[in-house]
């Protein structure tokens, strides 16, 4: 695809949500930006296929709730389209055929919880204020760039300072809380709180996704932490579908993006950034045509921003060490199913609308923590945890009338498999999915019209996220905050001059956050800012 | 006695949540589901539907059907062909708003008035000698709204020619056998329909509207989630944006169509050839500048709300319920410049929004306001934005 130049203030590489948001920062800043994609279409890892006439597929990223509120309104996003459509209820079946259904009236989710245990009616609020408390603490974290704990200049000292007075601003028991769940385990914290298996299963779940961890493993905790940290429509915790898929979404912000000037090169496979004398000057794509950029920025994950798009040779040791060895393992996968109609849970008979949100295969936290015991053992789980979202139910754009879209999120599926490899475990994993479905669905299979699956290894070859880790790099707390993504570089910044990083590799990690790519922004313009001060 | 609607029957076995008000004397949904949001986003996003018979509907017939509309409407009835349809106001002597309603003209004798309150004594008597009758047919007829951006493609399926109906037309038409009046109108600022059907019909034609939605994602919709429409639509409510100037106890609680907004109901007031109640008065006004208010959209700056929220030690409430009550506004120095009427969080635009009332000279697109509110029992302003109403406002709605 023709660009209209070759020479541009800031090229970012990559164009997920990050990339996007960071070039539209760039961008409504008055910088010429061109934002370079690999394949067809902007999005990585949140598009929308249609992969069968009329069926809409959420292929890997498949709703919303961390996306930062100031993104929304700074690059105009309603205008363009931006459309969060409410989950109204979540439904977790059980393996006795019962159920767990939760929705917007708190009084009758309260009824339903004392179905499954009269001890934890009251527990649901105590624990949500509890969580409530400690984002309340964490939020102004995700929106600052992560002090540099181990810098010494005035600035440095002043934002670590900043950042201990937050803390000890706070309440002695929502520190407690905090580091509790920073370090603990999902189980241990809600253990205190509830006895029934599958409130315990159903919460615990958002402990252990995307994440090589069972929810009785320390740092679960932190994983349950961060998804209760969105706040989609003011309420932490919330979750939506963006009308017409995460796809959707990012066409939104590509529409803000282009609308503040932005250029976007789509089918482009950048080979390097090019450097000289320790800065960079540009990039040189696949193809060996060459653009210039006083400013490069890399969307892409850790691995590939420092040991591919660049030399490790030309970065300082301990970082190419940090990087090699920071944590990906990849371990959730994507089982999509076009549907000919609603699947049938025989407690609900023909009712269907406990299909509106996310649909939790994981009813108890033992399940859950079977599920890792394969995959620590290098394979995946024969009894999965499944997040099913049918967005279809609330968004009719998805598929025909009567028929259904399914977005099934996997776990555990580890990206290394021990004596075989995805390509040949592919179907029969699929096949595993499918069956459990089945247990809870019965007929299920029926309905199938057609079947996608995304393993870790489709998911690191499609999107390029290194060993298909959702997040850019492992939610695990030596990998968080200003070690994200290494220490010493958690400002946006690389050791090269001219060369930043905005991918979910950086803080606050992944999800369709946007936030790395906004503060990211913030740094680029800031560094401009201060070289046009010194050079006059 | 409290009485219910030609399609209760139904709607009393989609109600899931055993929700009643008391709309105008018949029972009327509150909300179908446990979540109003929910409803409010099937209007947003697919399909819903509501019942909006407890509406007064009057049927006006006659020689001088036009001349009477034409000598009380704010409006230019006679504007108003046959297949058209006229939202406008009424208003007393002075000029002041009586209340609003929606006039469809069915041929040149022949309309249909729908008004919030009882209104036949008061036509009727201003009907004097002409030759016109005046029948309230509230009771004979259902009234079910369509509205969302799916309405017409599923409307198609059981009306054919729906989807040749322009905004604010409408027209006779089938639904299997049974004769409806669809028309292109509603209250929730999108694309949408109403169809009038009699009495006795109403539940085959509720039934087969529901069958065409399967798979369209249409559902019911309660007051909760219609009025969470209406204010991002800007449609005011009689009782909230204004009320009747004549039960009205003071001028502060009376309200004209310039300062309610509607200037644009007044193009060709200065046709000699129709005078109309309150004429003269709303001349003066416009041609004095004496209008006390104008009416505005405001958007509350989202940073501001957060921080002071944040600054209290709380976490910013973003509740969608609408809140219909009043809020002061103020300028930089102090000094009291407007009110609001309606407020809530908007969904679609993901901010507070506000229906509200400035002093006409600050009604300029992007004035900053201070709006009042209290936090931990202290008055507290956030800054606020003038704005265009209305707030939403799809292209699909007209196109």
């Amino acid at each position: 695809m023709a660009t209209k130049s070759t020479s541009y203030d800031a090229i970012i590489v990559g164009g997920g949500h990050n990339g996007l948001v960071n070039g539209a920062y760039l961008a409504r800043a008055g910088l010429k930006v061109l934002i370079i994609e690999r394949r067809h279409v902007v999005g990585g890892a949140a598009i929308t296929e249609e992969l069968r006439p009329g069926f809409h597929f959420t292929s890997f990223s498949y709703a919303l709730s961390l996306l930062r509120p100031d993104i929304v309104h700074e690059l105009d996003l309603v205008k363009h389209g931006f459309m969060p459509i409410l989950m109204p209820s979540s439904f977790a079946p059980m393996e006795n055929g019962d159920y767990l259904l939760l929705g917007q009236d708190r009084d009758e989710n309260i009824k339903e919880i004392m179905r499954h245990s009269p001890h934890d009616a009251d527990a649901m609020d105590r624990y949500e204020y509890d969580v409530e408390r400690v984002c309340q603490l964490v939020k102004p974290l995700l929106d600052e760039v992560p002090p540099n704990i181990f810098g010494k200049s005035a600035e440095d000292l002043a934002e670590t300072a900043e950042l201990v007075r937050h803390l000890r601003g706070a309440d002695q028991k929502v520190i407690h809380d905090l580091v509790r769940m920073l370090t603990g385990s999902a189980a241990d914290f809600l253990d205190d709180y509830f006895e029934s298996d599958i409130l315990k299963g159903y919460i615990a779940s958002s402990g252990i996704i995307g994440t090589m961890v069972g929810p009785m493993s320390q740092g679960s905790g932190l994983v349950l932490l961060y998804h209760s940290m969105g706040e989609h429509d003011g309420h932490f915790g919330a979750w939506s579908f963006h009308k017409g898929g995460n796809g959707r979404f990012t066409q939104v912000l590509a529409q803000a993006a282009q609308s503040f000037g932005a250029e976007i090169m789509l089918n482009a496979p950048v080979s390097r950034v090019v450097t000289k004398e320790g800065r960079a000057v540009g990039v040189a794509l696949e193809d060996g045509t060459e653009l210039t950029a006083r400013t490069v920025v890399s969307a892409v994950d850790p691995r590939r921003t420092f040991t591919e798009l660049v030399e490790p040779r030309e970065l300082p040791g301990d970082l190419v060490e940090n990087i090699d060895r920071m944590k990906f393992q990849g371990t959730s996968a994507k089982v999509n199913f076009a549907l000919d109609g609603a699947p049938r849970y025989p407690a609900l008979g023909d009712r269907t609308d406990q299909y509106l949100g996310f649909v939790n295969i994981g009813p108890s936290m033992e399940y859950l923590e079977r599920a890792f015991d394969d995959a620590k053992y290098g394979w995946y789980s024969q009894r999965p945890y499944i997040d099913c979202a049918i967005q279809s139910f609330v968004d009719p754009d998805m598929a025909p009338p009567g028929k259904h879209v399914m977005s099934c999120f996997v776990q555990y599926a580890p990206y290394h498999l021990k004596g075989s490899d995805w390509d040949t475990e592919r179907e029969r994993f699929a096949d595993t999915v499918q069956g459990t479905l089945e247990s809870f669905f019965p007929g299920f299979g029926d309905l199938v019209l057609q079947r996608e699956v995304r393993t870790p290894l489709d998911i690191e070859r499609t999107v390029g996220l290194t060993e298909g880790n959702i997040f850019a790099g492992e939610f695990f707390a030596p990998q968080m905050y200003f070690f994200r993504p290494a220490p010493g570089w958690s400002q946006y910044r690389t050791p090269i001059d001219g060369y930043y990083q905005c991918g979910s590799g950086t803080h606050p990690g992944g999800c369709v956050m946007g936030a790395p790519g906004k503060l990211a922004s913030q740094q680029i313009l800031r560094d401009l800012a201060a070289d046009q001060a010194a050079t006059g | 006695m409290i009485t219910t609607t030609p399609f209760h029957e139904r709607l009393d076995q989609l109600n899931e949540t055993g929700l009643w008000g008391h709309w105008s004397g018949y029972l009327s949904a509150t909300r179908y589901c446990s979540s109003a949001k929910h409803e409010y986003f099937a209007v947003r996003n697919s399909a819903g539907f509501f019942d909006t018979s407890p509406l007064y509907k009057y049927r006006i017939v006659g020689r001088d059907a036009e001349r009477l509309l034409a000598g009380v409407m704010t409006r230019d009835v006679r504007q108003c062909r046959p297949g058209k349809a006229q939202y406008t106001v009424w208003c007393d002597d002075r000029g002041f708003v009586l209340e609003d309603g929606v006039v469809f003209r069915h041929s040149q004798d022949e309309f249909l008035l729908t008004a919030a309150e009882p209104n036949l004594g008061y036509f009727s008597d201003l009907a004097g000698r002409l030759d016109v009758s005046l029948e309230d047919v509230t009771d004979e007829l259902g009234m079910l709204a369509v509205q969302g951006p799916r309405s017409r493609a599923i409307l198609a399926k059981v009306v054919p020619g729906v989807e040749e109906l322009g905004y604010f037309e409408h027209a006779d038409a089938k639904i299997g056998t049974t004769p409806v009046t669809v028309s292109r109108t509603g209250y929730t600022g999108d694309l949408g329909f109403e169809i009038r059907v009699a009495r006795d019909d109403a539940l085959p034609v509720l039934d087969a509207v529901i069958a065409a939605g399967e798979g369209h994602g249409l559902r019911p919709f309660g007051e909760q989630a219609l009025l969470m429409a209406r204010i991002e639509a800007g449609l005011a409510l009689i009782g909230v944006e204004f009320s009747s100037s004549r039960f009205a106890y003071t001028d502060h609680e009376r309200v004209t169509p310039k300062e309610l907004g509607f200037g644009w109901m007044l193009r060709g007031i200065d046709d000699e050839t129709r005078p109309f109640i309150g004429r003269d008065a709303i001349r003066r006004e416009l041609a004095e500048r004496t209008s006390r208010w104008a009416t505005v959209g405001l958007l509350l700056d989202w940073a501001d709300y957060d921080r002071v929220y944040e600054a209290a030690g709380l976490v910013p409430p973003k509740d969608e319920t609408p809140v219909e009550d009043e809020f002061m506004l103020y300028d930089d120095a102090g000094a009291r410049i407007g009110y609001t009427t309606s407020q809530m969080y908007s969904p679609v635009l993901q901010r507070h929004i506000a229906i509200a009332r400035v002093r006409p000279d600050l009604a300029v697109l992007g004035t900053r306001v201070n709006y009042e509110l209290t936090i931990n029992h202290e008055y507290q302003t956030i800054a606020a934005e003038v704005t265009r109403l209305p707030f939403f406002n799809p292209a699909r709605k007209t196109a």
